[in-house]
């Protein structure tokens, strides 16, 4: 049957990648991943997902189209509103104790959460002594994260999130529009260290007290995504901050017991204080 | 196919899409679902993706069967409703289990119809059973065809009997559907697929 095939074929090609670029999706939820290379084959000329195996292992210049498709980067600034004002309201005063902070924004895609964590910080008087790490494993989106350049039509949004996240000012405080693009401050950048870093190959590079990770692990399976919780609990410091996708779940992973909820409508959680 | 008794004791999972109108319509299906349905039931209904979802809320009171917003990797109950959580497509996975996304919207569309229909029908195959119901998109006609070729039952609203017909006729075009039913006829035939189960329960003689 052609769908027993799709399966196979599936397996092969993520082999494949993994074997010869390293890049490891072996992990990942299978259904959006099938979906993900549905019409693949067509993209690239192929018939199927075995052809476009032979295609990405004969033909490196193909293969960052194929990635940039298995990470297909959907973000948006202060997404989930209400998740920003919990940071804001609920870690935000306890991360003031610190006199130096790092934080991680793990798997940041295209960087609109990374300048929503830095422009939420800015507001209240943190990113200063803050360093954020923003990770994730393609390179193409890195580059545009760095950038910090996005589509003005996308600004409107943008904007009503954070005014709904109990934004202190309006967003256009920190961008500059023009030929319809919106190039964020280039002030945030000295406070974000842009990197490439893989969750289901690294290991912890950093101690950190807040974790951003948000609709990342839902595209983990069980063993990938308590793979990932484990880097962050690891990465954490005692009563460091762990905020997940408002649909994520840590209770299926072994590490839940090393946080408490402290905001569970918003996903946030607290690493507990003892070892 | 198109004899209910062949369906008994077949259908694992039951996919509900739906859209413009689909409040009203689920209003009436889902309370007719009896508690002994074996299957599990789930659904998209298309929303205004910023607020929040009280789908669970507002059937629960009025449902025999568990009512539940869908959770990612959470472990698929039978005898149980998932509603797809707005701004996320709801995805079958193994196990089962259930899978979410913020891929790209589909139709427009997050949760999809054809998102959800087509993850099913690849782990449910000939045990699924896709409804479309009122609509004003052609979400879900891509797949109610992924779901009749995988060999599951395909069943469609009335087009005169819907709110907005749009997504049935859209639907239609697509596969000819084994049944086509007005809202009371698939409460029915659900109540059907229960009131026989276990099959050893049901020796009543065939009807026509």
């Amino acid at each position: 049957m052609a769908a027993e095939n799709i399966d196979i074929e599936l397996r092969l090609l993520l082999d494949a990648i993994y074997l010869k670029y390293h890049y490891d999706f072996r992990g990942y939820a299978a259904a959006s991943l099938k979906r993900r290379l549905t019409n693949a084959p067509g993209r690239f000329g192929c018939q199927t997902l075995s052809q476009l195996q032979d295609k990405v292992l004969h033909e490196p210049a193909a293969f960052p189209a194929l990635l940039s498709l298995l990470t297909v980067p959907v973000s948006e600034m202060f997404r989930d509103p209400s998740y920003f004002r919990s940071l804001r309201e609920k870690v935000v005063p306890l991360l003031r104790t610190y006199p130096s902070l790092k934080v991680w924004a793990a798997g940041c895609s295209t960087g609109e959460e990374v300048y929503s964590l830095a422009i939420l910080l800015h507001e209240e008087g943190l990113l200063e002594r803050t360093l954020i790490y923003a990770t994730d494993i393609n390179p193409q989106s890195l580059q545009k994260a760095a950038a910090g350049v996005y589509a003005v039509d996308r600004i409107a949004g943008f904007t009503e999130n954070h005014r709904k996240s109990g934004g202190r000012t309006s967003l256009s405080d920190y961008y500059t529009a023009a030929y319809g693009r919106a190039v964020f401050d280039k002030s945030f950048r000295r406070r974000i260290v842009f990197s490439d870093h893989s969750l289901a190959t690294d290991s912890v590079f950093a101690e950190v007290q807040l974790v951003s990770c948000r609709n990342v692990l839902i595209y983990f399976n069980g063993d990938l995504q308590n793979r990932a919780v484990g880097l962050f609990r690891d990465a954490l410091c005692r009563k460091g901050f762990l905020g997940i996708g408002m649909k994520e779940s840590l209770r299926f992973s072994p590490h839940a017991q090393a946080f408490v909820e402290l905001v569970y409508e918003d996903r946030i959680f607290q690493k507990r204080n003892e070892p | 196919m198109r004899d209910v008794e062949a369906l008994q004791g077949r259908i694992d999972a039951i996919a509900i899409g739906t859209s413009a109108g689909g409040v009203e319509a689920l209003s009436i299906l889902l309370p007719a679902l009896p508690a002994g349905l074996r299957a599990s039931v789930f659904i998209v209904l298309h929303l205004p993706r910023e607020r929040p979802s009280l789908l669970a809320e507002i059937f629960t009171p009025k449902c025999a069967l568990k009512v539940k917003e869908a959770e990612d990797k959470m472990r698929v109950e039978p005898g149980t409703v998932y509603f797809a959580p707005p701004d996320y497509h709801l995805l079958l996975d193994g196990g089962p289990q259930l899978a979410l996304s913020i891929d790209e919207l589909v139709h427009f569309s997050r949760p999809s119809i054809d998102v959800l229909f087509e993850s099913a029908a690849d782990i449910y195959g000939e045990r699924l059973m896709g409804i479309i119901l009122t609509g004003a998109n052609d979400d879900g006609a891509a797949g109610l065809a992924a779901i009749h070729r995988a060999g599951g039952v395909t069943i469609v609203q009335e087009p005169d009997s819907a709110q907005v017909p749009l997504m049935v006729l859209a639907a239609l075009r697509r596969t000819a559907a084994d049944f086509v039913l007005p809202l009371e006829g698939i409460a029915g035939l659900l109540q059907a697929l229960a009131s026989t189960e276990p099959r050893t329960q049901n020796t009543s003689s065939k009807s026509e």
